[in-house]
């Protein structure tokens, strides 16, 4: 097999523009999702009262435990028979957003536990209110050691999200193989795919590196 | 000001304090010395309401730390009011506890912001003020990391005094700091120290300056207090063995 540089060209621009497009959406709605929902199941499992914090760990456990893939199933294929119907992008963004929530939570629970005694111990001797001693000393400090490991957790994001062709959403894996079918030549679509994910993912990887870096010092 | 009433404080199996009375009055100024572990420090700690009593009561200017009135019974203090009997408590401590996160301004602005409701232009002059006395005007803007130990020290005596208490606790305030940076934040705690009526509960290794600053000294010694008296007399004839086994010790350190 010889790699065919005209019909290369011909799909680039389609991988490059849709393809891609559908990933980025598909990365960031996730990712955003992740980060944010993360941070409140976080806060929810250290709550207090056992009847939130409980039930919040159990379903982040459960959750974290079971496939992505299965998650995107029922998500796509049962939720509509309870009539919750959502476009397959939407509905990959929630699964994303979900599964990697119960990751990030984690992430957030170390940074928070990472602060030292004596801030709480501030804040109390201060007379801070405790939600201020979380909105403006806790937080800003836990979210700055949680950035290199949510920087990761946007690779790995990035990195899965290729999973949600499963659910019909054509993204710049689903698309190659889309391309791939038409001619029974899937060489030159899936290496410029992967060559895609390579071509960020490193970067990316280098860029966090640096930023781990930069907050040790 | 400050009342213990036989208190105890136990941490698991260890007994820190056993049935400890002592008060200080308004205005006075009291230091706490003795060998480490004698519980001077959970003093300060149960004081500031970071720890709570095993047993026994502590009033701070007539109102009980621990306890509530509810009726003829006394039930264990809600978080209203200990951050009314905390109003009159500030703390700074050895290892400054400074907001990384916030810039100097900030650090000193927040908690007069936010808990009290001071305007923050008006926090912000008062801050600026503060710093100035702790001869840091210059560093408003800068962050806690970019300071030394002493400076970061001075701007955590700074914060403590933005929110007005009536009684300043000082926990082994240099201890942490080297030894070329101790001399300004002791003369910057000494100019507190004369000029205000602030009530001072100081814990320190350093007898020069608990000499200078206080009006009565006590000396701690597993939990309980072994002799008390004003600094002339316990640093130049104390009645007690464990008292001046305990300051040959650390006077020839």
């Amino acid at each position: 097999m010889i790699w065919d540089w005209d019909w290369t060209l011909e799909i680039l621009p389609g991988l490059l523009t849709q393809g891609l497009l559908v990933t980025f959406q598909a990365t960031l709605g996730g990712a955003v999702l992740a980060f944010v929902l993360g941070l409140f199941v976080a806060l929810l499992r250290r709550s207090r009262r056992p009847y939130i914090s409980r039930p919040v760990g159990a379903i982040s456990e459960f959750i974290r435990s079971t496939p992505l893939l299965v998650q995107l199933f029922v998500l796509y294929y049962v939720m509509p028979d309870f009539g919750v119907r959502m476009t397959a992008l939407t509905t990959g963004i929630i699964g994303l957003g979900v599964h990697y929530a119960s990751y990030t939570s984690e992430v957030y629970r170390a940074g928070i536990e990472g602060v030292p005694k004596g801030q709480w111990e501030a804040a109390i001797a201060l007379n801070l209110p405790r939600h201020w001693t979380w909105i403006s000393v806790v937080l800003p400090q836990a979210v700055r050691r949680s950035l290199p490991a949510l920087g990761n957790y946007l690779v790995a994001i990035f990195k899965e999200s290729p999973q949600l062709s499963v659910i019909t959403v054509v993204d710049v894996i689903g698309l190659a193989r889309e391309l791939g079918s038409e001619r029974f030549r899937y060489l030159e679509p899936m290496t410029i795919a992967g060559l895609f994910f390579l071509l960020i993912a490193i970067p990316a990887s280098i860029l966090i590196r640096r930023m781990e870096r930069r907050l040790d010092t | 000001m400050i009342r213990f009433d036989q208190v105890v404080k136990r941490f698991g199996d260890v007994t820190v304090l056993r049935e400890l009375d002592f008060h200080v009055k308004p205005g006075e100024r009291v230091t706490l010395i003795g060998p480490s572990g004698s519980g001077k420090t959970t003093i300060l700690r149960l004081l500031m309401t970071l720890e709570r009593v095993t047993s026994g009561t502590i009033h701070v200017d007539g109102e009980c730390l621990s306890h509530v009135r509810r009726g003829d019974r006394k039930v264990p203090a809600d978080e209203r009011h200990l951050r009314q009997v905390r109003k009159k408590i500030g703390m700074v401590f050895q290892q400054f506890n400074l907001f990384p996160n916030m810039n100097v301004l900030r650090n000193i602005t927040e908690a007069p912001v936010r808990a009290l409701g001071v305007p923050r232009e008006q926090a912000e002059e008062k801050a600026r003020e503060l710093l100035d006395m702790v001869d840091l005007a210059d560093k408003a803007q800068a962050h806690p990391s970019q300071l030394s130990g002493g400076q970061q020290q001075r701007v955590a005596i700074a914060r403590a005094l933005a929110m007005e208490p009536e009684v300043l606790l000082l926990d082994e305030v240099t201890s942490a700091l080297d030894p070329e940076l101790v001399s300004g934040v002791q003369n910057l705690l000494r100019d507190i120290a004369h000029q205000g009526n602030l009530t001072l509960l100081c814990v320190t290794h350093e007898m020069n300056f608990a000499r200078d600053i206080s009006h009565r000294v006590l000396m701690f010694d597993q939990g309980q207090i072994v002799e008390e008296g004003p600094p002339e007399q316990i640093f130049t004839e104390p009645e007690q063995q464990r008292t001046r086994d305990f300051l040959q010790a650390v006077l020839n350190a």
